[in-house]
């Protein structure tokens, strides 16, 4: 007699589906794009480096939505290879928690505007080479200094989508007024910033 | 314009497990580490290069089945003695050998002793969750031979339950 439709669990189809051994996940070398992202005094944040070891990304990301957001970006402009390595990005997490503590002025990483615009590429290098650690900017005085006098609202929006947050510092830039206007990362990590290097300046 | 491929994370996130699942399945739990590592390599390598997004998972658990046999074939010929003939007569046992490397538990003991073919289709169909067109493709066999295996091997293993 078959008694085993009394005891479900007994059933190979069953027993064979609940198969659960002890497993654990698969690791991989550094590929096309690495990433982690990172709790820091000014949000949470996604660091992410190409191939070569260029920071491609340093990124906002306060949910799961914005992150998800940046590495189909990342996907599509870089690689689909795209893996979280978070020992990959030590030495930026390190400076990056340096500079947030005031222990370091500038960064020496090297940077890739791979997913900025044709524009972003002429106003943010413009701007990492000519406002310095403490100094502030307007958008104004910006968009002279990029040839492109009355671009001032261009500027604006430029610096806004900024890929390289911090590590290209458009934090900054200010309104001619003086008020700091808007930021990726919130107001309130604007001024962090901005009272962190006039502190350590 | 190509195909918009997620981030290769959200694979690993979303299938590591199953990939995992089948790989112990197949491999057993002295291999199977080795065979889904293996797995989610030759995927990373392939990945760019996919043309449909319409089911990585089972194009995932397609490459774990795949580096499976490899595995199980080169185990396989490694244990043959190429000197001695009698010792081809005694291959099939080599074989039982290497899947007695299955989950310990009484079940799965018979399972690793089913032929080759039922043995996969069981892993494909019940710890994979894959369905038929899929397993058939896997196995090199038509839909309805895929359901025969698994037929087959399910009155196997339901014939002598306590």
């Amino acid at each position: 007699m078959n008694t085993s439709s009394f005891h479900p669990s007994t059933d190979p189809e069953d027993q064979l589906a609940g198969f659960e051994p002890a497993v654990r996940p698969p690791t991989f070398e550094p590929s096309d794009v690495s990433y982690v992202v990172e709790d820091t005094p000014i949000g949470r944040m996604l660091l992410a480096r190409n191939a070569s070891g260029a920071m491609v990304a340093s990124s906002f990301t306060p949910d799961t939505d914005a992150e998800d957001a940046v590495l189909e970006r990342l996907s599509r402009a870089v690689s689909p290879r795209v893996l979280r390595m978070p020992a990959a990005l030590d030495d930026v997490r390190h400076q990056l928690d340096d500079y947030l503590h005031g222990r370091l002025r500038e960064f020496s990483v090297r940077t890739d505007l791979v997913l900025a615009t044709d524009f972003q590429r002429v106003v943010l290098p413009r701007l990492a080479a000519s406002v310095h650690y403490g100094e502030r900017a307007t958008y104004g005085e910006l968009a002279t200094r990029v040839s492109r006098p009355s671009a001032a609202r261009a500027v604006g929006a430029a610096l806004g989508a900024n890929p390289l947050c911090v590590l290209l510092p458009c934090h900054r830039v200010v309104a001619s007024s003086g008020a700091l206007t808007g930021y990726a990362g919130g107001l309130a990590a604007k001024e962090y910033l901005l009272d962190l290097e006039s502190s350590t300046a | 314009m190509g195909v918009r491929l997620p981030p290769f994370q959200h694979l690993v996130d979303a299938h590591w497990r199953d990939v995992a699942r089948l790989a112990h399945a197949l491999a057993g739990p002295v291999d199977g580490d080795d065979v889904a590592q293996q797995a989610w390599a030759q995927a990373l390598a392939a990945y760019p290069r996919l043309r449909s997004t319409t089911n990585l998972r089972s194009w995932l658990l397609t490459i774990t089945h795949r580096c499976a046999m490899d595995a199980h074939r080169g185990r396989a010929r490694r244990a043959v003695p190429h000197d001695d003939p009698a010792s081809l007569a005694a291959a099939p046992a080599t074989v039982a050998a290497a899947d007695s490397a299955l989950p310990d538990t009484d079940l799965w003991r018979r399972v690793g002793e089913l032929p080759d073919r039922q043995r996969e289709a069981v892993a494909l169909k019940y710890v994979a969750d894959l369905d038929h067109p899929t397993i058939a493709k896997a196995l090199g066999c038509s839909p309805a031979m895929s359901r025969r295996l698994i037929s087959d091997a399910l009155a196997t293993l339901r014939k002598d339950l306590p």
